[in-house]
């Protein structure tokens, strides 16, 4: 119990700002308006500022006129339960939940644009899988980057993983060491770090997609989970991020990473919208336990608090 | 598909160029699409808002109705507002006498203040300045490594203070360290803070206030969304910021976080990253920005990026060769191989004035050209030289080469007579004759005219499993 009241107080406070900005500032553009269309376009611009988008903005304005029309609201107060309905049934409880390997290491592919967040956020789910009583390998699939692998190393120590280094430049010659160490070591959960790349670069997918093949290769049925790294704070081209990333290497879910500042990560919904990938986890700090399974209960209930 | 910015305006003023006369009511609509397109490209609502009215405004109080070229003149007062919103830019560093001028960068995390400051370090010392980069990130783990090694990269010195834990002593420290070892410039590299992380934040400024920085650069993401005005303005307010560098340029987003954060700061963007490469930083042009945005190509960077790539003296050969005819598939092949240096083909294509929107429909990816270079690759010298000696039996020997099918040859070897056919008409006009051309080709329907292949969807080659079969299916029409 305890660990959940923790849950609700660290999104809370992660929350804070984005409550305030956005439904604390919704609450009181609502009370006691009728919805007529002025207060649509300025609900329209509310959930535009939370980068839901342009699309998502206007179906959700649509599904609310539509409401309106039919009488199941009248005033505006109505709307923001209206809206916690809504954006709650986006999130069906079926997909966000991590697909285990019946036997064998489940392998845990993380991949994202520069500065998304990856190296962190697997130090974040290795504290986690390990905090769940997991035996956790890391693979050190960054060899780009200056002293990525340094970094996670760093983690490794810190949580107390192992962490299978490469000597060369070849990604892919890691991760098969990495696959082959984690089944030797009878691991529960090998996760996969790689280097960040912009999704328009094709050489750099191209890279990507023979890592996962070589992790295909050499572990049936792996990788089972791939996690899309999305920065809250992105913008509309989360979505092209989203389709090109899911297009290449098959993503299965979004690790939701920096939400504990004033952006709102509101695109989520417009990836759902479009590219249908359910969000999986949450990062809220810099830490390696500032990490929460996406609950679109507690998100959404958070963000009304 | 991602709806790029430009395809948008680009259609929005076909239709209204379309129209010939435009009314008051026409001018607003045409406005809703741009606010539209200036909202997905993560333009600040406030920000589209304001644009849109002042842009409506002035339209109607230079009456665009009553002009006979409303359309374009549209295009102007738009473009016109946009330059005037992200501009004007000073990219000039101003060193200060006596040295070192002191450079400190700030920004969200993950937004690329490391490989910022070696970008910033190589650009500076190109200026002939010798500059010394100080490790102030002691918050993310093996930054200080990371900044070592893009120091390294660049030539230039490092300083850092292992086993410190106090960012402003390691600032002081380094500011004095370049006195000594006689450095001109000094860039302080900080850890990535979240502008509501109020301790954090008073860290960077008392940083800044600890060694008095001539410039502060805030470093942000071109991919941010509308948070990008709240980050930047706490920012601001907090450290009084000389200029913005914008980040991840050369991916697809339309980097509305440029507008905005001019808008709410008016800090000018400096710079713009533009690749992992350190040499990829590039001043920050307001007009090329807005005529990128408008569809209106960037001809003046895709002459910079190809000056860069080029061999003049080839160029020439390879134009006289155009204008006579001569032009082969080993020369086309050649072209391929050095346009793939300036970047993805797409990319150069947006840059061309009136190819933005063929650029969609053109669907020129990746795999197709390196599946047209197979088929080149595949064939002796002779049939490049003069592809008129292709027929049946060598067709089958190259696509069987290079993995395609006869058809495929056949396809690019005919498209591509007619492409050097019109090189060659081309290659005899002026500059002004050629453009009007190439954008009358755009109309026409370019696609089908350059050398391409016939069948689009083949984009796998067959599995053995499918080769076997398809190989029996023949055999069994033979008997």
């Amino acid at each position: 119990m305890a660990l959940f009241r923790k849950t609700i107080e660290k999104i809370a406070s992660g929350l804070r700002k984005t409550r305030e900005k956005f439904f604390g500032g919704l609450a009181s553009l609502l009370r006691g308006r009728r919805l007529d269309e002025g207060l649509l376009d300025e609900l329209e611009e509310k959930l535009i500022e939370a980068d839901m988008g342009v699309a998502t903005a206007m179906k959700i304005r649509d599904d609310l006129k539509a409401a309106f029309a039919e009488k199941r609201i009248t005033q505006g107060d109505e709307v923001i339960d209206f809206l916690k309905q809504e954006l709650k049934s986006y999130w069906p409880a079926a997909d966000r939940s991590i697909h285990f390997a019946p036997t064998g290491p489940t392998v845990v592919l993380v991949a994202g644009i520069n500065g998304s967040g990856k190296t962190t956020s697997i130090a974040k789910l290795a504290w986690r899988f390990k905090h769940d009583g997991k035996k956790v390998v890391l693979a050190a699939g960054d060899t780009f980057r200056a002293a990525a692998v340094e970094q996670l190393t760093i983690w490794a120590e810190r949580i107390g993983v192992d962490i299978i280094k490469g000597s060369g430049k070849d990604p892919a010659a890691v991760v098969y060491d990495a696959c082959e160490a984690a089944t030797a070591r009878k691991a529960d959960v090998l996760l996969i770090d790689t280097a960040g790349r912009l999704h328009t670069q094709d050489h750099l997918m191209r890279e990507l997609i023979k890592v996962r093949n070589v992790v295909a290769k050499k572990i049936p049925q792996a990788p089972h989970e791939v996690l899309l790294v999305l920065d809250a704070t992105t913008g509309q081209n989360a979505i092209s991020q989203a389709k090109a990333f899911t297009a290449a290497i098959d993503v299965t879910g979004i690790m939701l990473a920096k939400l504990d500042g004033t952006a709102k990560g509101g695109i989520v919904v417009a990836i759902r919208n479009e590219v249908n990938l359910p969000v999986k986890f949450i990062g809220l700090g810099e830490g390696y336990e500032d990490i929460e399974p996406f609950n679109p209960e507690e998100f959404v209930e958070a963000l009304f608090l | 598909m991602f709806e790029s910015l430009t395809d948008k305006f680009t259609d929005v003023f076909r239709k209204m160029s379309g129209r010939g006369r435009i009314s008051e009511q026409n001018v607003k609509d045409a406005m809703r699409d741009v606010r539209q397109a200036l909202l997905e490209a993560d333009v600040h609502y406030k920000v589209v808002r304001q644009f849109c009215d002042d842009v409506v405004a002035k339209a109607l109080g230079t009456e665009v109705i009553k002009s006979l070229h409303p359309g374009q003149l549209m295009v102007k007062i738009v473009q016109d507002e946009l330059i005037n919103l992200m501009g004007p830019v000073d990219t000039r560093i101003y060193y200060v006498t006596p040295p070192p001028t002191v450079i400190m960068m700030a920004g969200l995390q993950g937004s690329g203040k490391t490989t910022t400051c070696g970008k910033l370090a190589h650009f500076i010392m190109r200026q002939g300045k010798h500059p010394l980069l100080v490790a102030c990130d002691l918050q993310r783990p093996a930054a200080v490594d990371q900044l070592t090694v893009v120091a390294d990269q660049v030539g230039v010195p490092c300083f850092r203070m292992d086993g410190e834990k106090n960012p402003v002593k390691v600032a002081r420290q380094g500011v004095q360290q370049a006195v000594s070892m006689g450095r001109d410039v000094v860039i302080i590299d900080t850890a990535g803070r979240l502008h509501v992380d109020e301790e954090m934040m008073k860290q960077a400024a008392d940083i800044a206030q600890a060694v008095h920085p001539h410039q502060i650069y805030l470093v942000c993401d071109s991919m941010t969304g509308q948070d990008a005005v709240n980050s930047a303005k706490e920012f601001n307010e907090r450290l009084e910021l000389d200029g913005v560098i914008l980040t991840k340029f050369d991916g697809d987003a339309r980097g509305g976080a440029a507008i905005s954060v001019k808008a709410v700061t008016g800090k000018p963007i400096k710079f713009i990253g533009v690749g992992e490469k350190l040499e990829n930083l590039e001043e920050f042009h307001p007009d090329r920005m807005a005529s990128r945005i408008l569809g209106m190509g960037d001809i003046v960077t895709l002459v910079e990026k190809a000056q860069g790539q080029f061999d003049a003296e080839q160029a020439a050969k390879m134009q006289e060769k155009m204008a006579k005819g001569q032009f082969t598939l080993t020369d086309f092949l050649a072209q391929m191989k050095q346009m793939r240096k300036l970047g993805p083909l797409k990319e150069i294509l947006k840059l061309m004035p009136g190819m933005g929107q063929q650029v969609e429909a053109m669907q020129m990816d990746g795999d197709e050209i390196t599946r047209m270079e197979a088929v080149i690759n595949s064939m002796t010298v002779a049939e490049r030289e003069d592809p008129t000696v292709i027929e049946a039996n060598r067709r089958r020997r190259i696509a069987k080469g290079s993995g395609t099918e006869p058809e495929d040859v056949s396809g690019l070897v005919k498209s591509f007579s007619m492409a050097a056919g019109m090189m060659k008409q081309m290659a005899g006009m002026g500059t002004k004759d050629r453009m009007r051309f190439a954008q009358q080709m755009g109309q026409a329907g370019m696609a089908g005219m350059t050398p391409r292949f016939k069948v689009k969807q083949r984009s796998h080659r067959l599995t053995k499993k499918e080769r076997d079969k398809k190989n029996k299916q023949k055999k069994k029409g033979r008997r």
